[in-house]
């Protein structure tokens, strides 16, 4: 276990905002994939 | 045995089994995924020279990988339905698409957000980064094209030109760091030397990767589903589906 706390975690060694940015654009974009996915599955049933 | 693989080729065939295999390859996608970022968050050492700065690492790469893949996968189906007329194959390429555009896109993002704390800019006009962007173009030009043209069979044909002309740009990414003098790093996984990280890093990226894979394949199938129903609209197996659903 490389944190102390939560926030050194968050900090990320005072890269916070370009390791979350990566990582939240990322899940960000496979969040919207997979509901545009659920969307026209239910658009095809109708 | 040949003769039962080649019945999946068949789009009335591939639903059922396209949505039983759906599943399987989520939930393997969901584990691969929590135990990667696991790895990569809390086991993964600092890197001595780029600090928690190089966790982008377990992101970028992966997905830089499968945006390459997929568009070779992608271009082998609609190769593949150029040349046999088969009817799910260039259903199979359209499904691929918007998830090679996607890891594309992940990797350029990924890619900018290291490079500014590394190199000092988002953005340099250097040979590896350009060909990538190009990748999204193609990516991006492919579905364009195909959504253009209104009858199907002829979307598929103009699709798998673009596709099958576009797979040179692959390699020229892949080798773009040998070929001309980049600011972007070599190659830190190779099959043929031993990996220049250490191991846990190696396996955080790994996870990832195969996480990407499997996530991959399921929205893939998940969406030649959608494809197949809307196609075959008129079939009276879809009927009998829509009937029952």
């Amino acid at each position: 276990m490389n944190w102390g706390s939560l926030d050194s975690f968050l900090a990320m060694g005072g890269y916070g905002f370009y390791v979350w940015g990566s990582y939240g654009v990322t899940a960000l974009c496979i969040v919207l994939e997979i509901l545009s996915l659920n969307t026209s599955k239910g658009n095809s049933k109708t | 045995m040949t003769s039962d693989l080649f019945r999946f080729a068949a789009p009335q065939a591939f639903f059922p089994l396209a949505g039983k295999l759906i599943p399987w390859f989520s939930v393997l996608a969901g584990v691969l995924m929590l135990a990667g970022l696991y790895v990569a968050l809390f086991v993964a050492p600092t890197d001595h020279q780029q600090g928690e700065a190089y966790r982008i690492i377990f992101i970028h790469v992966p997905a830089a990988w499968m945006s390459m893949f997929l568009y070779v996968v992608m271009a082998g189906w609609a190769g593949i339905g150029l040349a046999l007329n088969t009817r799910l194959s260039g259903m199979m390429a359209s499904a691929i698409a918007p998830t090679g555009a996607m890891f594309t896109f992940v990797a350029l993002w990924t890619g900018a957000l290291w490079g500014r704390p590394t190199w000092g800019a988002y953005w340099v006009w250097d040979a590896r980064l350009t060909s990538e962007l190009v990748l999204l173009f193609l990516y991006l030009g492919f579905i364009a094209l195909k959504s253009a043209i209104p009858d199907p069979v002829r979307a598929d044909r103009a699709g798998a030109i673009l596709a099958l002309v576009g797979v040179v740009n692959v390699p020229i990414i892949y080798f773009s760091v040998q070929w001309w003098n980049t600011l972007h790093q070599g190659a830190s996984v190779s099959l043929t030397r031993a990996p220049s990280m250490a191991s846990t890093m190696l396996l955080g990226m790994l996870l990832l990767a195969f996480a990407a894979w499997m996530y991959s394949i399921a929205t893939a199938l998940s969406r030649v589903r959608s494809i197949i129903l809307e196609r075959e609209r008129d079939a009276e197996w879809v009927r009998m589906q829509r009937a029952a659903a």
